[in-house]
């Protein structure tokens, strides 16, 4: 079985996020990067279903669109059960908009398909924690031709496909698909898993293919203008207490909300 | 036609609170547009007969002149490429000026399903929506030049990012909880009903859901009025028991930071933040929760929020605004003592 993942480098932030004066980006000038964690969770899950398996003709392929320091990702995703790695470089710093991304990405899936055999599954996170457009891996799944359903919180591999969960407010939707397919993952589907120091070390020696389709894509629809912060929610606290004496000031306060 | 067009995100027939904001923030684009609101359902027979008429009648309370009820045995639940494939027959026949969709699981799939299909753009997670000012004259849709200003966000809402949007058809979702579901003023004008039978072929079949199982009863972190929220302060699983307690007191839910998930001591269902479940109860006790953003931009969808913490300084305690500053396993239990003492007196 050959599983791709999808992911994308962004920012780690803390309590507080910065923009560039500009306001065309996220200032990480003391900020490190990590894995967009639907992301991170998708390279486990690929991880596990693989491991799984008997044989050792299985792969996990992971790719990433973005800057060069993005191998930094896909060094990490090696450490952490990864087989294969590619990068499609987007230069220039910025985020590109959802349309662009994802015609990139899926020429980079055709490219590695052409080159090592059809994925059974592409694993795509629900959505970027940075961007957030919830589009881009239902747009390359559309574009392969192949089924997505996304929100996935559980995937059983079987001999034609994949069941599916997707975690709903009073329980979960099973779907089941053929493969080849697609999946969009959340967060929860498992525990991602530590790097051993093995695995670091065996990262850094990991292949990573450069993928140049970038060239002829262009810009889709929609366009950045500046990046800012929402206004501040007014915040005077009012303290009720320093000590479990609080707890009628509390059920008080329960009171006049009308929630007790 | 040139209206702008919601689709209605429901579950067996229940519409998303999100789908009401979509509409609420929908009638106020096409009055910017002067042009009609509409509303889109996708559903079989058996669910328009046991749902339609509330659907149709709800539309109607935001707002919508027309409701558009695509009938089709493919849609008797819910499928991504069923719902997609319809509504793009819909907007092929109908030729709506803008499609919104709630930012929910279903509206935000379903819409993204829709701009795969047409290759167009798609904003996401809007929180304010400027139409190009030439668009009212242009009723067949925006010159290829005039751009839409919008205002959507990102990383869960800890960042706005403001974007032009240039597109023959803007499709939009409307980020949850960004504005209140509000009904027209002066009560509903009734809605025409259009059905429609959007041709589907058995490809369509593959995503739709299969089976579902049910694990909680009542209300769910999402719809709760109270939710009672631990984070690493809490220690431990077992920490947990007197928030349950609360919870249990106030008919509310228990919710938990992403540190509690990943230490293992509750499922990540629980988990309130950017990649977990976005709330908005009346009131959010957040206890021994430090407040990281992204577990901010979950929870500030609540109308109040209580921080116990014994950290003064604590990110949480700072933006809530209401605070007990002490040891939230001294607090949480005398505050359950309270309620029972009061609800025992006799009135």
């Amino acid at each position: 079985m050959r599983i791709l993942v999808c992911v994308k480098r962004v920012p780690a932030v803390g309590s507080r996020i910065n923009v560039t004066d500009d306001g065309q980006q996220v200032d990480t000038a003391h900020l490190g990067f990590t894995t967009s964690p639907h992301e991170e969770c998708a390279v486990e899950e690929a991880a596990q279903i693989v491991e799984q398996l008997d044989g050792d003709e299985h792969a996990v392929v992971v790719l990433t669109l973005g800057p060069e320091a993005s191998t930094e990702q896909l060094r990490y995703a090696a450490s952490v059960g990864g087989n294969e790695f590619a990068l499609v470089m987007a230069e220039g710093g910025l985020d590109w908009d959802p349309q662009r991304t994802a015609v990139a990405i899926t020429s980079a899936v055709r490219e590695l398909e052409a080159a090592g055999g059809q994925f059974d599954l592409i694993l795509f996170g629900n959505e970027s924690a940075d961007g957030g457009n919830f589009q881009v891996g239902i747009r390359v799944a559309h574009a392969l031709g192949r089924p997505i359903v996304n929100g996935i919180k559980g995937i059983d591999p079987h001999e034609r496909g994949f069941t599916a969960r997707r975690e709903t407010d009073a329980g979960y939707e099973v779907y089941e698909l053929e493969a080849p397919c697609a999946l969009g993952v959340k967060e929860g589907i498992n525990l991602p898993r530590y790097p051993t120091m093995k695995g670091r070390l065996a990262s850094r020696k990991a292949q990573i293919q450069v993928l140049d389709c970038t060239a002829d894509v262009d810009a889709g629809g929609q366009s950045r203008v500046r990046l800012h912060r929402p206004p501040e929610r007014a915040s005077t606290t009012v303290q009720l207490g320093d000590s479990a004496a609080a707890a009628p000031a509390v059920v008080d306060l329960l009171d006049e909300l009308g929630v007790l | 036609m040139s209206a702008v067009a919601v689709l209605i995100d429901h579950d067996r027939g229940v519409p998303s609170g999100g789908a009401l904001e979509a509409l609420t923030a929908a009638r106020s684009l096409a009055s910017d547009l002067n042009t009609d609101l509409v509303a889109v359902i996708l559903g079989d027979g058996d669910l328009f007969d046991a749902h339609g008429a509330d659907l149709v009648a709800a539309c109607a309370d935001y707002g919508a002149a027309v409701v558009h009820c695509g009938r089709h045995s493919f849609l008797a639940d819910y499928g991504p490429d069923a719902w997609g494939t319809a509504l793009a027959m819909f907007v092929e026949a109908a030729g709506p000026v803008a499609v919104v969709a709630a930012g929910t699981d279903r509206g935000a799939e379903a819409i993204a399903q829709l701009a795969a299909r047409t290759d167009l753009p798609l904003v996401a997670n809007c929180v304010n929506v400027s139409p190009a000012s030439s668009l009212a004259d242009a009723p067949s849709g925006p010159a290829g030049g005039d751009a839409w200003h919008i205002t959507r966000i990102q990383w869960g809402g800890s960042l706005l990012e403001d974007v032009t949007l240039t597109s023959t058809l803007p499709l939009l979702t409307i980020a949850q909880h960004s504005i209140e579901a509000e009904p027209c003023e002066g009560g509903p004008v009734p809605a025409a009903v259009a059905d429609f039978e959007p041709d589907l072929g058995p490809e369509v079949q593959q995503t739709l859901v299969r089976d579902r199982v049910t694990l909680a009863e009542g209300v769910t972190l999402s719809t709760a009025p109270v939710v009672v929220s631990g984070g690493r302060g809490v220690g431990s699983a077992d920490g947990f028991a007197p928030l349950e307690e609360l919870a249990d007191l106030l008919g509310g839910r228990v919710g938990c930071s992403r540190a509690v998930t990943n230490n293992g001591w509750r499922s990540h269902a629980d988990q309130v933040g950017q990649t977990g479940t976005r709330i908005a109860p009346e009131i959010y006790i957040a206890c021994g929760i430090s407040g990281a953003i992204q577990h901010w931009v979950g929870a500030m969808g609540s109308k109040n929020i209580l921080a116990i913490n014994i950290d003064p300084e604590a990110n949480m305690v700072t933006k809530a605004g209401y605070a007990v500053i002490a040891d939230l396993h001294e607090v949480v239990p005398a505050i359950c003592d309270e309620i029972r003492r009061r609800r025992d007196r006799p009135s």
